[in-house]
């Protein structure tokens, strides 16, 4: 693996009596685009804003390329920040915007210029240089933010949840616009989002948080189709859980129970009388007319929402929903529908409960 | 549709009265009087004469105004070092203890300020409060002069006015956007940079409408030059009031308080022509 950019060691922070950050470690490695993920409070922005020097840690280190930087000033530090609502200066145009940081640095005027001109082109926001941010649309905006935090060829991109005042259709957009940044640049970017769709699109690691620790690290495919816990398989993408008891054990599979079905499973190291909770997500469902040897569910379509590129269906099985996903335009199935529900014993993501929980 | 209309006119008639009676109606009347002569017995001879105009460009006058400046220019000067380091360190607290700070700037307006002039007496008089203090505790040997010179004055001053610079210049800082100040740190900007490139020139409304409400006062509080000033030194105020009360010369004081009215609106002017708002001046 390539080298290791930023380093986090053992970073505590607290609020008053509040501990918002629990004994936090992570290392970023050139060039990576590492997303924070988690829901509001879990600590991510809290994590980046230590990391850009904006707030203070309570304990632990920070280190950029090898350089501890924990009580440094923001100013000295070699990171960027792009801000949720951009915050660009509003008296400046655009063109002084971009060019703040140079100026700071006392950069030649001759060499400022060049370099606007550079970010403006890879932003794609020639001829805006005499404009001022409030005669620029969302989009536009947040592209002089992140031309005037690249121009200062941070070792590190921070970005707070940069995407969120933008709408659906921009949303998407910049994500692609954001990675291919990134990929071109070769700049490490530590993203921080709430939104499961920007981080799997675009990162090439996913961090995901809850209360101020590390849930799980791992790569957006691992992190999505291995979770390992039940918070992680919820937090990303949608899934049916099924809780229920195993109740018996073979060399190769197990079977678990629940009130009105029973279904096979990999018998790794589970025994007899251990509660489950099972994940099946919604696309894994197959579903079929007519009742298979494997069906684990009867039930009845009480609700099909069209999605343009899918189609989700809603299924009524005794007191559970089931959410089911397909792909086109499959006319097969209608409301009202009875139909039959199962799965691959492979797309089955089980989790031994612990029983004090709950 | 016409019934509301009226109704908006008939809330707004007491305002258009106290204008008419109290503003414009006098203003008018001492226009008028600045171009009567003074019949030397305290009254007015209703005649056309610029006569009074011309006398205020004697040199002693002209150095009434120039003193008047200074002083006015000065005490702006000051209270605009004193309230932008106060304003942006309490714009980093609490909502609830920067209510509490500005309640605390507003709470000498609940005295007469003429009374509270009288209090600087007993602190300020050579047997005074500080002079004591200081002689006891043996830093000076002699009593300090800390009045009837233009540095009572300037405390007087300061003190009356620091507040209309504090008011405008914490409305205008408390719409600074706090990222911004972030963003520039993030970007390399030290705190002093910050203040010069970011603040400044986003609250620079609120700074001149301080200054404006600081300065122009500045130029006609008589009541302060007369206690701590002692009466050695005069400014236009004094001057204006000297020319009513004392030396009964009404026209030439109506001509001399109109110039005053003419550099106020100069400045005013001024700044609308480098692109102030006048709404940012009402804004505070």
């Amino acid at each position: 693996m390539s080298k290791i950019v930023l380093k986090i060691d053992h970073l505590r922070r607290s609020f008053g009596d509040k501990e918002v950050i629990k004994d936090f470690d992570l290392e970023v490695y050139e060039g990576e685009f590492l997303t924070l993920l988690g829901s509001s409070g879990c600590g991510k922005t809290t994590i980046l804003r230590a990391i850009a020097g904006l707030d203070s840690v309570t304990e632990g280190h920070i280190y950029i390329d090898g350089k501890d930087v924990t009580s440094l000033d923001p100013k000295f530090r070699e990171v960027n920040t792009i801000f949720q609502n951009y915050a660009l200066f509003p008296l400046m145009t655009v063109e002084e915007n971009i060019a703040f940081g140079l100026k700071m640095k006392k950069v030649d005027q001759q060499e400022i210029k060049k370099r606007v001109q550079e970010m403006l082109t890879l932003v794609h926001l020639e001829g805006y240089e005499k404009r001022k941010p409030r005669e620029l649309s969302g989009g536009e905006q947040q592209r002089v933010s992140i031309a005037r935090a690249l121009i200062n060829n941070p070792k590190v991109l921070l970005l707070d949840e940069p995407l969120s005042a933008l709408d659906q259709k921009l949303r998407t957009k910049m994500q692609l616009e954001l990675k291919g940044l990134q990929r071109k640049l070769g700049i490490t970017f530590v993203y921080v989002t709430h939104s499961q769709d920007e981080a799997l699109t675009m990162s090439d690691r996913i961090v995901l948080l809850k209360d101020g620790k590390i849930e799980q690290a791992d790569t957006p495919i691992k992190i999505y189709e291995h979770p390992n816990s039940l918070y992680t398989a919820q937090f990303l993408g949608d899934s049916n859980l099924f809780q229920g008891v195993v109740t018996k054990v073979d060399v190769k599979y197990a079977w678990v129970k629940l009130e009105d079905a029973m279904f096979k499973v990999f018998s790794n190291q589970l025994q007899v009388d251990m509660p489950v909770d099972v994940i099946i997500r919604p696309e894994n469902i197959k579903l079929s007319l007519k009742k298979k040897s494997d069906s684990v569910f009867e039930g009845k379509i009480v609700d099909s929402i069209y999605d343009g590129a899918s189609t989700q269906l809603i299924i009524r099985t005794g007191q559970r929903e089931i959410r089911a996903m397909l792909f086109g335009n499959d006319k097969e199935y209608v409301k009202g529908q009875e139909i039959f529900v199962t799965w691959d014993i492979e797309d089955v993501i089980l989790f031994k409960r612990d029983t004090d929980e709950k | 549709m016409k019934n509301k209309k009226l109704w908006k006119y008939f809330f707004i008639i007491p305002v258009i009265i106290y204008v008419i009676l109290l503003i414009a109606l006098p203003l008018i009347y001492i226009l008028i009087i600045s171009f009567f002569q003074s019949d030397y017995y305290g009254g007015m001879i209703s005649t056309f004469t610029l006569q009074n105009y011309i006398d205020i460009f004697d040199q002693v006058y002209i150095n009434v105004f120039l003193k008047s400046i200074f002083v006015a220019g000065v005490t702006t000067l000051i209270c605009i070092l004193i309230s932008y380091p106060f304003v942006l360190a309490i714009s980093h607290k609490k909502p609830a203890t920067q209510k509490i700070l500005m309640t605390l700037v507003m709470v000498p307006f609940l005295t007469n300020s003429l009374i509270r002039m009288y209090g600087w007496l007993v602190l300020l008089r050579k047997s005074g409060v500080i002079n004591q203090v200081l002689l006891g505790v043996g830093v000076i040997q002699e009593p300090l002069s800390l009045m009837y010179n233009m540095f009572g004055i300037l405390i007087g001053m300061v003190y009356t006015l620091l507040p209309f610079m504090v008011l405008p210049l914490y409305s205008s800082v408390s719409t600074v956007d706090p990222q911004l100040l972030e963003a520039a740190n993030d970007l390399g900007a030290s705190k002093i940079k910050t203040f010069f490139k970011i603040i400044l020139p986003q609250t620079l409304p609120g700074l001149f409408n301080g200054s404006l409400m600081v300065f122009t006062p500045a130029l006609g509080y008589f009541f302060i030059v007369d206690i701590l000033g002692g009466g050695k030194i005069m400014i236009l105020g004094n001057l204006i009031k000297n020319q009513f009360l004392t030396a009964r010369n009404w026209p030439f004081g109506a001509a001399i308080s109109i110039v005053l009215v003419l550099i106020t609106s100069l400045v005013i002017f001024a700044y609308r022509k480098l692109g102030g708002k006048m709404e940012d001046l009402g804004g505070a």
